[in-house]
């Protein structure tokens, strides 16, 4: 399961902390939603579900979205390497 | 319980130290309408892509224009450069604020008198003038701007067969200290090629010099090089004077003053960059008056002035196609409209704003077209906020030059609306259809059928 590393803070607002590299980065609202779900341990299925029960989104439409997100997530080491 | 609105998940890295030279954000609210007809409405009624133009802006620009050249010189005459924008509506409303025409070919010609200006209101420029047209133009007592000596030897013959003594002006290029010289067009002034040409016509005595036209270049961010070019054409006028004793009826500066676009690699925006109407109006103006003119005889002052005149009334609506993500990890959207109907992005950055409700949020993109082809690029970087398939987006400044310079190729171009000054939509020019491109094509009998 792709997951967040566990020492990334996320604040209420959307701003980003890697303490390890001191690089600091900032989410728009459903960025932040998202990350806080997996900050929670949420599953892909049940991220993707929760979203877009909150959001006015398709499932295609968010699909394409989550996965290049994870993309740009992993590109910044913001994930764990398993 | 009502669903928020989505925007597409980003994460931005914060940078420290040296701010972003091409600065952050730039949209802060959504361009929902032009001229309260709300932008959804327009791409709903006339499809997308669409241009619209504001008739109301063509008004405020004159205006401003006539004014900041009428209260310094007495004598000032607009005519509506074809090349522009030559859309017929378009150009109506020139001619209906008071515009003579101003064209560089015999279509532009055919088109303003089927516009319905008098021949003697239609200033013939340009390089390609054919006999025939030539011929045209002599018989509606047109004012024929020689660009070359060829065309003065047609125009010599023609006046012998037909015994019509046409008004005439030469083009005049010439140094004003701006680079590049425009010294394709017309006769130079510095090195005597001018005063070759006004000799042959004044001793010829078959035609009447009536004026003098020059156009110094495009887009000039130097009001100055308009004050050299007016003394030098002032002094020639005085010179032609003393020396035949007649007089220079006109001087037409031509065009060429900057519009508020953002050329490429500039730092400021065009807002901060290009000059007023005021400060060439000055420059102009001061220089003609001071050259030694008799207060009564002071020439008509003929201004061509075609892109800073209807650039910001002219807006491109389009739709975004698809999001992407490059190579190289830059996001890429591909935009319903390209190169081919904004051939203007090859110049400018383009203002975009997008035409809903976004968050503040922005990240860096580049604008790609629809075309099949890579040079397709309407914006190399733009900081927008994220926007999905079908959002919609507000070009500006585009009235100029695009809906005459636009392509067929590969798609087809895209209907033209004009809101008009209260507000209402009309259609000036249809959406391109098969048919439009079919019937020009003509089908060799051998070729008709084949077996696949």
């Amino acid at each position: 399961m792709i997951s967040l590393k566990k020492n990334i803070a996320v604040s209420e607002s959307g701003f980003v902390f890697n303490p390890t590299t001191g690089d600091s980065f900032s989410l728009n609202g459903v960025g932040t939603d998202i990350l806080k779900l997996m900050k929670d341990g949420k599953s892909e299925a049940e991220i993707k579900s929760t979203v877009r029960t909150w959001y006015d989104v398709d499932q295609d439409t968010f699909d394409k979205d989550y996965y290049d997100f994870l993309k740009m997530l992993g590109q910044y080491k913001l994930l764990d390497a398993e | 319980m009502e669903k928020q609105r989505y925007e597409r998940p980003i994460i931005r890295r914060l940078n420290t130290g040296v701010m972003n030279k091409f600065g952050t954000k730039t949209e802060y609210e959504p361009v929902t309408h032009i001229d309260d007809c709300a932008v959804k409405d327009l791409l709903a009624d006339y499809g997308s892509p669409l241009f619209v133009i504001s008739e109301k802006k063509i008004h405020e620009t004159y205006q401003e224009a006539k004014r900041a050249f009428t209260t310094r010189y007495p004598k000032v005459q607009f005519a509506w450069s074809y090349k522009t924008n030559y859309i017929s509506a378009v150009c109506n409303v020139y001619h209906q604020l008071g515009s003579w025409a101003e064209v560089v070919s015999g279509f532009e010609y055919q088109k303003a008198l089927k516009n319905g200006v008098p021949g003697s209101k239609i200033i013939f420029n340009g390089p390609d003038k054919t006999v025939d047209e030539l011929k045209l133009a002599m018989e509606n007592k047109s004012l024929i701007h020689i660009d070359h000596l060829d065309e003065l030897y047609t125009l010599t013959e023609l006046c012998e067969e037909t015994g019509i003594r046409p008004k005439v002006a030469i083009r005049i290029n010439m140094d004003t200290g701006i680079y590049p010289m425009w010294d394709r067009f017309g006769f130079n002034y510095e090195n005597g090629q001018a005063w070759d040409a006004i000799n042959k016509i004044v001793l010829s005595d078959r035609m009447d010099l009536v004026g003098l036209h020059c156009h110094i270049g495009t887009f000039m961010l130097t009001a100055n090089a308009y004050g050299v070019a007016a003394t030098k054409l002032s002094e020639l006028a005085l010179s032609i004077q003393s020396k035949y004793g007649k007089k220079i009826q006109y001087i037409d500066m031509g065009g060429g003053f900057a519009s508020k676009n953002t050329l490429k690699g500039s730092f400021l925006s065009g807002y901060d960059t290009s000059p007023s109407f005021d400060d060439y109006a000055e420059a102009i103006s001061t220089s003609i008056m001071n050259a030694g003119f008799v207060e009564d005889e002071l020439p008509l002052l003929i201004l061509e002035t075609g892109r800073a005149m209807i650039d910001e009334a002219g807006y491109l609506l389009g739709s975004v196609i698809s999001n992407k993500r490059l190579s190289d990890g830059r996001k890429a959207t591909i935009m319903d409209f390209g190169v081919n109907i904004m051939f203007t992005s090859f110049w400018y950055d383009h203002k975009i704003s997008p035409a809903q409700e976004f968050s503040h949020h922005t990240e860096d993109t580049v604008m790609y077209g629809p075309l099949c082809m890579n040079i397709d690029v309407v914006r190399e970087n733009a900081t927008l906020p994220p926007m999905k398939r079908g959002d919609q987006v507000v070009v500006h400044t585009v009235g100029a030059y695009n809906m005459t310079q636009w392509m067929q190729f590969i798609a087809l171009r895209p209907a033209v609306v004009m809101i008009d000054l209260q507000g209402k939509p009309h259609l000036i020019r249809k959406r391109e259809e098969l048919t439009n491109i079919d019937q020009q094509e003509q089908m060799p009998d051998y070729l008709k059928e084949f077996k696949l």
